[in-house]
């Protein structure tokens, strides 16, 4: 049924039978680790600027402004200038800090979110790495995050960077759970753990639509948990620029802070990839049983251009409540997952279970 | 208590965690500084530093004329400046017995109201942000604008228009006065729900200021807290109630009482309120009377020797006005009650054992301009 | 049973409140037309400051160089700030009498809080507020302006 989309292994395969032709395979599997690397670099560093600049135009216009408009057309090249800026800026060496960890902190962070991106499926066939367990895996690295965040604020040896990280610490192992079982309600929806496996089980309709009401809930658990675990606003405890300045990146500067936030972003366009992928079927075009022509028309439109469309969508529904709702308070923050999103995932997921024992789901 | 505190702060004995907030802190609206004593993330007392930006307005005052003081009260609540210049004027029309005309008095009124509600908005556009609402701030900002427009096409400045004379105004309102307050009122009416839709309503902040900060009656007239934050523990104190000046006794109003003396009761105090200010304005608007905008002044004016004494409701409470003139063209001594002044300390005691994201809550609750603490 | 039943009203009423507050935000996403920013340097040339905005004070000066300013020195008793100095001379007039006229009226645009006491009590309306706005220079001794201009005479009324 899927035959009309382009498949991207045949792409990386041509280019491996050409690499193969030119040297041992050693040599092969070195190279295109080299390849794969710098791929993602780039897309990592332009995603990152993308994503920064999309937040300030999307909340430009959610709050009447224009947003960036001088550097470049439309101002689109504004990010690529603070960059540099932040490139040229001092480090400033914090006296009493523990230099080792404050200088580790950050990269902590920033590699979490790069293993995270390495198991997203973009488009058909266009996945770095399949783990047979892949949503298992990208919730686990995507949570070790918080390992750095902690040594931010600890080491710093700042009062409001030690009261940001302890926030967050509380917060991200909370919401853990909220995510871990609505993801969990998918999992449960399509037998696998396998992202491209989940991503296959959508080909006659996303999970979403086919999950019934259970499946809607858990989307929206998940919106919010994620949101909460990505710390953004109206979860944005660990910064809170209003109350602890900047939270756990108060003491850093230059570079430092700029990876602290490229991770946020990239962590936010991760949760929106996950997202995109479980519920709203990744990669795959919006089918609808067996209206075989229209089925057609939609294959058409490239498999990378689907993902991409879904994921910046729940971006933007994430940056919609950054800028609309007040911050939580951290004891309200706790009470919410708690007293509210854990209880109700957990019901959500007997109610999937029964429903898949029952084979009511299409 | 006291004791405890040159413990815990001054020797550092208890090695309590102490974190300074401000001068430079994006929520204390200046350079106000709070040391707070923590625990956890619970407030177990703070003791608020003023005098960061202090100017000896009240010793400057007496080596300048009285027209010449005006423009240095601007500057001290720089959000009601026009309520801020027509307390002294008040003090001087009294002093030397003076019957401004009823156009005067008139636009005073709506000019004060006007300012009312430009303060107002601009408290409820950083009351959001404090608690993490970035676009109320945007929201507050644009709407303010068009009250800002009006003020510069009358008195040619936005925010310090010293355009109240002792006797009068400077000069005349602008010919597009009238109707541009009156699209502003509209334009404004349909603003208001809005405000209460994004912020009012919503359930989050409904749970970050419902029963924070605590006031109680006996509490806000012990510290002397007045204006809005007074009122929000119903604590009647609204000086164009008790004692009308300006126009404010030939229009229909109501004081806004609150009787929670939380938090959200002193955010519905000011919503509540700015409803009320479009209505005084526009039963004044239209009925502004043909005549002088000035009285006959004489061209230096000097106070009789006595001591003299006014107050007005600016937008975050009661400012008193004490004028101790020895007969010269300037005050041998002038003083300023302040509003935010009392508004500030009694944030020791009703911060009390809340979360430090609850302390952002009431600070901004209280509304605290700091040039006004400090003066 | 009647506490799950308030634990669901109270989760559906803070959801639509929650809503509520996304539709402002929503609606304003989607309407361009409310922005409301002006393009300053852009529109420099449609920008009109009203006739009363107080930018600097100015000495209006007719078509043949000539000013109002006595000299008299109102304006800089009346300052609070400082900002005006007046510098004067006597000359001879054509009746052979000493006359006081100008020399310089320095008016220091740094010290200047733009109260408006020298505009309103000039006794010959000699002073006036500009509407330029654009003050930024690189070198403060820039902002003391001298406001007569030079060669400059004082306006005699046509008796």
């Amino acid at each position: 049924m899927t035959s009309n989309i382009y498949d991207f292994s045949t792409l990386t395969g041509q280019i491996h039978t050409w690499l193969s032709g030119l040297m041992s395979p050693g040599w092969v599997t070195f190279t295109e680790f080299v390849l794969v690397g710098l791929v993602f670099l780039l897309a990592y560093a332009l995603l990152g600027l993308f994503l920064v600049y999309a937040e300030r135009k999307v909340c430009a216009f959610m709050q009447n402004r224009v947003g960036p408009n001088r550097v470049g057309k439309w101002g689109i090249i504004q990010t690529i200038a603070d960059l540099i800026k932040l490139l040229l800026k001092e480090l400033i060496p914090i006296r009493k800090s523990d230099p080792f960890l404050f200088n580790l902190a950050p990269f902590i962070v920033i590699i979490c979110s790069f293993l995270a991106m390495a198991a997203i499926p973009y488009a058909k066939g266009l996945q770095a790495i399949d783990f047979n367990i892949g949503v298992f895996y990208v919730m686990a690295v995507s949570s070790l995050s918080v390992v750095g965040i902690l040594l931010a604020g600890w080491s710093s040896n700042s009062k409001y960077s030690l009261i940001g990280a302890m926030r967050s610490g509380a917060q991200i192992v909370s919401y853990e759970l909220s995510v871990g079982l609505s993801l969990l309600s998918i999992i449960v929806f399509a037998g696998t753990m396998q992202l491209s496996g989940i991503v296959e089980s959508q080909a006659n309709g996303w999970w979403i639509f086919k999950g019934h009401i259970p499946a809607v809930i858990s989307f929206i658990i998940f919106l919010i948990a994620s949101t909460a675990e990505i710390n953004r606003g109206p979860f944005d405890l660990a910064e809170a620029e209003s109350e602890l300045t900047a939270g756990f990146h108060t003491e850093y500067s230059g570079i430092k802070f700029a990876f602290f936030f490229l991770a946020e972003y990239m962590n936010m366009f991760i949760v929106s990839a996950i997202a995109a992928t479980v519920f709203l079927g990744g990669w795959m075009p919006l089918h609808i049983g067996n209206w075989e022509g229209f089925n057609q028309i939609m294959d058409y439109i490239p498999s990378i251009i689907w993902f991409i469309g879904k994921t910046f969508f729940v971006i933007w529904v994430i940056m919609w409540f950054k800028w609309t709702f007040p911050r939580l308070r951290i004891d309200q923050l706790l009470t919410l997952e708690w007293k509210y999103l854990l209880p109700i995932s957990l019901f959500n997921i007997i109610l999937i279970a029964f429903i898949v024992l029952m084979g009511w789901h299409f | 208590m006291s004791e405890e505190i040159i413990k815990d702060v001054i020797i550092g004995e208890n090695e309590e965690y102490i974190v300074n907030m401000g001068p430079q802190h994006p929520s204390t609206h200046g350079v106000l500084r709070l040391e707070v004593c923590l625990k956890g993330e619970t407030v177990k007392y703070l003791i608020p530093h003023i005098g960061y930006i202090h100017r000896g307005i009240e010793k400057m005052t007496e080596a300048l004329t009285y027209p010449q003081i005006i423009h240095l009260t601007d500057r001290m609540d720089y959000l009601s400046a026009h309520i801020n210049n027509e307390a002294v004027c008040l003090v001087v029309e009294d002093a030397m017995q003076i019957e401004v005309p009823e156009r005067v008095k008139y636009i005073r009124t709506i000019l004060d109201e006007l300012n009312r509600l430009a303060s107002h908005q601009l408290w409820w556009s950083a009351f959001g942000m404090d608690l993490g609402a970035l676009t109320t701030f945007f929201y507050g900002l644009r709407d303010r604008e068009y009250i800002l427009d009006i003020f510069e096409e009358s008195f040619g400045s936005r925010l310090l228009h010293s355009f109240v004379m002792p006797g009068g105004l400077m000069h005349d309102i602008h010919p597009n006065f009238q109707k541009r307050t009156k699209e502003f009122i509209t334009y404004f009416r349909k603003k208001l729900p809005e405000y209460d839709q994004l912020l009012t309503g919503n359930v989050i902040f409904h749970n970050r200021s419902k029963g924070i900060g605590y006031m109680s009656k006996e509490t806000a007239i012990g510290y002397g807290v007045t204006g809005p934050s007074g009122r929000g523990s119903g604590f009647s104190c609204d000086i164009r109630k008790i004692a009308p000046y300006g126009a404010y006794d030939k229009v229909q109003f109501n004081e806004i009482l609150e009787t929670e003396g939380d938090t959200f009761a002193r955010y519905q105090v000011r919503m509540r309120e700015m409803w009320e200010s479009l209505n005084i304005i526009e039963q004044l608007i239209d009925n502004i009377p043909e005549g002088d905008y000035t009285a006959k002044m004489k061209p230096i004016i000097k106070l009789p020797a006595g001591e003299y004494f006014r107050r007005v409701e600016t937008a975050r409470g009661e400012l008193a006005v004490y004028v101790v003139s020895d007969g010269n063209k300037s005050p041998y001594r002038m003083r300023f009650r302040t509003p935010n002044f009392s508004n500030l300390f009694v944030m020791n005691e009703i911060a009390k054992g809340c979360k430090i994201a609850d302390l952002i809550a009431i600070s901004g609750s209280l509304d605290l301009v700091i040039p006004d603490i400090d003066r | 049973m009647n506490s799950i039943a308030k634990y669901l009203s109270e989760l559906f009423k803070g959801v639509s409140t929650l809503w509520a507050g996304m539709r402002i935000t929503g609606k304003y996403f989607f309407s361009p037309g409310a922005i409301v920013t002006q393009q300053y340097p852009e529109n420099r040339k449609t920008l009109k400051m009203t006739d009363r905005f107080k930018g600097e004070v100015i000495m209006p000066h007719d078509e043949n160089n000539q000013h109002a300013c006595t000299g008299c020195g109102i304006c800089e008793m009346n300052c609070p700030n400082g900002s005006i100095e007046i510098i004067t001379d006597r000359v001879p007039n054509a009746e052979g009498k000493m006359e006081r006229v100008i020399d310089k009226h320095i008016y220091h645009l740094s010290m200047c809080t733009f109260c408006g006491l020298c505009v309103k009590t000039c006794p010959s309306d000699a002073l006036a507020f500009g509407q330029k706005f654009e003050h930024a220079v690189f070198d403060r001794n820039k902002l003391t302006k001298v406001l007569n201009q030079p060669g400059s005479k004082l306006r005699k009324e046509a008796k």
